[in-house]
This record gives structure tokens, C-alpha cells and sequence, in this order.
């Protein structure tokens, strides 16, 4: 039965940069045991015939032809921008890195 | 920070054998993005091509360009490899602002080429780098870090992001580990950079400047104790882009490593920066392992498998390998290796080959783009071929040449004013009025003079010193300017003087 432990909670809270306090990492830890449980049920139900399966589509080679389609104009592509600068998206500091 | 008391790289040799590998991505020359129809053209205004898709947008749903797929498969073709049934792409997951979707579009267990090699030469020996796999991923967008020092992150109190380049199609080409290369390490890993490049310029799916970020290194790299089997630990140098810092980087890194191991220390696994000015490289981050990226396959792509029909089309449309072509152009053109590889270096193959193409015999093709124009373009700092003068025009120079209707100073004259964009080599030589003078009673006079202003000389010839003409040839090419046929010149100087031609 895989399940998910609170030191996984953590480590996963790091690489996606949210601050957990300790306990909600009991919290989700508990949650996430409980919605990966109901997952792994899917594996019990499919045997070796069932193959894993990652688009519901039959479908392969769907592409278009290398032609330039019309972009948003800078404004409309920071309409929603929290914050901008010099027509760029303005992001806080980043941390944690070098 | 520590400074590393470096071990001479002869010392490092002796004791350890270096095991690399290197992760080269080329920006593919693509119109559009590899998920998206935005433009791809360098120089745009920031953020002017973006759309819900590159830009990571609820809703949006990407599609794969079938030219970036093409060319995927064109390099691994082209690098020996075998092409994937099936494949799919996968979602790498992190959390940095250069990418809007906070996942970047890759491939993961399935790459779309794998199992191939590349034979390099290095001081006229081949040896075979093994390529692990090639496989298809998209650029990220552009960071500007405001408030620290020199524009970098550390110390920064924001980050400005252009999103511009975020989705132009990579591909990542993987070697094996380069065992076997010994002091030679540094010199293979440059070759094969080297060489990749050219592959790739010569598949025409992306120009590959380096100094462009069209195509980028990083030099992964360890050492083991002579002698031992296992692996010791790597550090992988990112972001290496010159062929001659993918050298450098290898060496600098066996000179650390060896003095970490040979104090008794341990190699991290980590990320490291070259930095340019002296050759050195810094700890960066802490490597992430491939789990912390929980990579899945992307749900919004649909799997690609190239029909062997299809591949084996491709297969037909390869073109003559660099390596291959060097060396018949090379017996062709009867050159040294030496002057082989300044041809090389210089990036002047096409422009030859297509000069030559245009009906100039092979030596004139190379005199003019190794000399005066190779002259042009390095004082312009701009590559051979974007010199505003085409191969057909250098033909054209080198065939008023050989008519004898242009001297070799002449000639520099016109290219000249082709490069200045006066026009083709005949206007120019129209407009300038550059044509040779041949013609014998324009050209006596002038002779005439010369033998009356260096009586010395003339006598000399009268005497049978044949050689002494020279002087007089040059009297008369200045006092035309260097527009008189030199070959006419002497003849009617010896005709005159009674000597013997």
C-alpha cells in the first residue's frame, strides 16, 4: 500500500516553495495518505491487461506546420500580471537559489 | 568561499582518468515555438510573442510543431541514433519564474533518438563519442535580476522576465560517459562540440552560434583512481558557451577535482558556473535529483510516432556529413591538414564550395574568402557569410581575373565596392572605371616614360639583366595606377629594350 509520509510532505512543500507550519504538514500528510490510497485502488483493479495509460485518445503524430500565428500584444500578455516593469513580468526575489 | 588549491593537470592525470559527459541543447531554427504558433525572430520587443499557450494559461492547449519534430529526427539520424516507435513527451516540474507554467514540456524516459555516436578527430585520430540520447524539450523564458551587483541573481531585490523565448524548440543531445580520452579529455570534449556544430549547421536546422545561445554546453565531469571500475562523483559545469570554455572548463574542473580527492576530501554533487574571465568554475546549487522534477507524461500532448516510412525519407535527405566532406574537399582542393582546419576555423567551407558552385576555380574561391574577405569579416566582427557580397559575385571577380580584365589589385577594389554596396562586380568595375589596360598604345606611352625616367635601368636590360624589368614594370603600374595588365607591360618593356622575355 504506498502511502506518503510527513517528511515527503515537506520535501515536496520545499521544491514547490510554500511555507507549511508544522501542523498543517500533519494535515496534508493525512489528506494526501487518504487521496493516494483512493488512487491505488485503480492499480488493484487493473490487472497486467490494462496498460498504463496517459492520453484517453487513440490518437498519435498530431501536429501543425511550423506557421507563425499572431502573438497577444505585450499588453494584453501583462493584462494579468500582478506586477510589471519595462514591459516585463515583475516576480519577487528569488530565493534559494546560488 | 573556499579557494581550492589547484593540482598542476599534469599531477591530476597521473593518478586519476576522467570519465565525462556532456548535455549540448541547439535552439532549432524554427519559425514558431515548439507548442505554439508565436514567432521565434530574435530581437522583438519584450513579451510581443507570447500567447496563452507559452505563457501557461488555463485552458490553453499546446501543439507540437512538425518542423521541430523533423528536425529531431533529422539529428538523430544524422548522429547514427535509433529513431523511437513511440514516444511521448513529459512535464518537468519546478518551481522558477522562467517558466510561466511552472513545468517545462520535455521528454523523460522516451526520448524521441537514442543509442548513436559521433566520430571526432582530434590531432588527426578518430575517436567515437557515444551518444545516450537526443530528445526534444522548449527554451524558457529570460531573467533580468534588478538590484544586486552586475545584473546577478545574488543579492537581487527582483527579477524581470521575458517570456519571448519561453517555447522556441531545444534539443538536448546526451553522451555516454567519454571514458578512454586520458589528458586528451579536454580536447574531445571540444572536438565533439565542435563537430556537433557543424553537424548541425550542415543539417540546416538551426545556425548553432554559441555566442548567440543557439547552442549551449554543459561539461559534466569526475575522476576516478586509475584502475578502478565505479564512477567517482560528477559535477556538471553549466551553461559553457565557446568551444574554447568547453576546454577550458573540462581542464579546470580535473585540476579541482584532483585536489579535492587528493586531500582526502569528497566531490559534491552539484551544479557549477564557468566564469570566462579566468577560466574557473563556482559551486552553484545543489543538484536536484530527477524524482524532485516528478516528471509524467504530458496528458495535453498526444504520443509522436514517426512511421519508419517517414524516417527513412528523412534518412534520404541528410546531407553529406561534415567530417566526410572535409575530407574529400580536402584531397579535392589539395590542401594540408593545417590549411584544412584554417579554412575550418575561419567557417569558410560554404562560402567556398558555393563560390565554386558558381563556376571559380577552386584556389581563387579560397584566396578571396581566406584572404581579403576573411580580413573584412573579422574586422567587421560578423561571420564569412554575412558579408553583404555573395559566392556568385566572388565567382565573378575570380572569373574578370582570370579573363585578365582585373588584376589581383584591382579586384580587392571591386570587392570593395561590392561590400560598400555599390552594386555587382561589373557595375562596380563600370562606375569605377577599374578594368586592366592592355591595350598597347595606351599602354607604350606610359612605358615609353618609364625607360626615359630610369635610364639606369634600361641600360641594365640592354646589358641582358632581364630581371631588372621588375623595376620598371612597377613604374609604370603607378604611374597608371595599377590598372596596367602587368604580363603586357613587361613584354613591351623587353620588346623595346631588345632583352629576352
Amino acid at each position: 500500500m504506498p502511502g506518503i509520509t510527513r517528511e515527503e510532505v515537506a520535501h515536496l512543500a520545499r521544491l514547490a516553495r510554500l511555507e507549511l507550519q508544522a501542523e498543517e504538514l500533519d494535515h496534508f500528510a493525512e489528506q494526501l495518505d487518504d487521496i493516494i490510497g483512493a488512487v491505488a485502488r485503480v492499480s488493484d483493479v487493473a490487472d497486467e491487461d490494462v496498460p498504463p495509460t496517459s492520453h484517453p485518445l487513440p490518437l498519435t503524430n498530431v501536429m501543425r506546420a511550423d506557421e507563425v500565428r499572431p502573438s497577444l500584444t505585450p499588453q494584453q500578455a501583462l493584462s494579468g500580471a500582478p506586477a510589471q516593469e519595462q514591459q516585463r513580468f515583475k516576480v519577487p526575489q528569488i530565493l534559494g537559489e546560488e | 568561499m573556499t579557494v581550492t588549491e589547484l593540482v598542476s593537470y599534469e599531477d591530476a592525470l597521473a593518478s586519476y582518468e576522467p570519465v565525462m559527459g556532456l548535455e549540448v541543447h541547439v535552439e532549432l531554427g524554427t519559425a514558431t515555438k515548439m507548442f505554439c504558433g508565436c514567432s521565434t525572430a530574435l530581437g522583438a520587443e519584450p513579451n510581443s510573442q507570447t500567447c496563452p499557450t507559452c505563457l501557461g494559461m488555463p485552458g490553453s492547449l499546446p501543439v507540437v510543431n512538425a518542423t521541430g519534430i523533423e528536425s529531431a529526427v533529422r539529428i538523430g539520424l544524422a548522429l547514427n541514433c535509433k529513431i523511437a516507435e513511440w514516444c511521448r513527451f513529459a512535464r518537468k516540474n519546478y518551481f522558477y519564474p522562467d517558466m510561466p507554467k511552472n513545468f517545462q514540456t520535455s521528454q523523460y524516459d522516451e526520448p524521441i533518438a537514442f543509442d548513436g555516436y559521433l566520430d571526432v578527430e582530434v590531432e588527426g585520430e578518430t575517436f567515437r563519442v557515444e551518444i545516450e540520447r537526443a530528445h526534444m524539450e522548449e527554451d524558457t523564458g529570460k531573467s533580468t535580476h534588478v538590484g544586486g551587483a552586475t545584473g546577478r541573481i545574488h543579492g537581487a531585490s527582483h527579477s524581470l522576465l521575458d517570456y519571448n523565448r519561453a517555447g522556441i524548440p531545444l534539443i538536448e543531445i546526451v553522451t555516454k560517459p567519454i571514458v578512454g580520452a586520458g589528458d586528451r579529455a579536454p580536447e574531445v570534449a571540444k572536438a565533439y562540440v565542435a563537430e556537433l556544430r557543424e553537424l548541425i549547421k550542415a543539417l540546416g536546422v538551426s545556425e548553432a552560434r554559441m555566442e548567440m545561445g543557439q547552442m549551449r554546453c554543459d561539461v559534466n565531469l569526475s575522476l576516478r583512481p586509475k584502475g578502478q571500475e565505479k564512477f567517482g562523483t560528477r559535477s556538471e559545469t553549466k551553461n559553457v558557451n565557446s568551444l574554447r570554455s568547453v576546454e577550458r572548463a573540462a581542464r579546470y574542473e580535473i585540476m579541482r577535482h584532483a585536489a579535492v580527492l587528493g586531500d582526502g576530501g569528497t566531490i559534491v554533487q552539484e551544479t557549477r558556473h564557468f566564469h570566462e574571465d579566468d577560466g574557473s568554475t563556482t559551486s552553484g546549487r545543489v543538484k536536484e535529483e530527477a524524482e524532485d522534477y516528478r516528471y509524467f507524461p504530458e496528458p495535453d500532448l498526444v504520443p509522436v510516432a514517426p512511421s519508419r516510412e517517414w524516417v527513412e525519407e528523412l534518412r534520404n535527405t541528410l546531407p553529406e556529413l561534415p567530417r566526410v566532406q572535409r575530407q574529400r574537399l580536402k584531397a579535392e582542393w589539395g590542401l594540408s591538414d593545417h590549411e584544412m582546419q584554417s579554412v575550418l576555423n575561419a567557417g569558410a567551407i560554404p562560402s567556398i564550395v558555393a563560390t565554386i558552385e558558381a563556376g571559380a576555380a577552386a584556389d581563387q574561391a579560397r584566396k578571396w574568402w581566406m584572404g581579403e574577405l576573411a580580413r573584412r569579416a573579422n574586422e567587421d566582427g560578423v561571420e564569412l557569410s554575412a558579408l553583404p557580397i555573395t559566392p556568385a559575385q566572388v565567382a565573378r571577380v575570380a572569373a574578370l581575373v582570370s579573363e585578365g580584365s582585373l588584376n589581383d589589385k584591382l579586384a580587392r577594389q571591386v570587392i570593395e565596392g561590392v561590400l560598400a554596396g555599390e552594386g555587382d562586380p561589373d557595375t562596380v568595375v563600370e562606375k569605377r572605371g577599374l578594368k586592366v589596360v592592355s591595350d598597347d598604345s595606351a599602354l607604350g606611352a606610359a612605358v615609353d616614360e618609364a625607360i626615359a625616367g630610369n635610364q639606369a635601368v634600361a641600360d641594365k636590360i640592354r646589358g641582358g639583366k632581364v630581371q631588372a624589368a621588375g623595376a620598371l614594370v612597377g613604374a609604370v603600374m603607378k604611374a597608371t595606377r595599377g590598372q596596367a595588365d602587368a604580363a603586357r607591360v613587361r613584354e613591351l618593356i623587353l620588346e623595346r629594350l631588345g632583352g629576352q622575355g
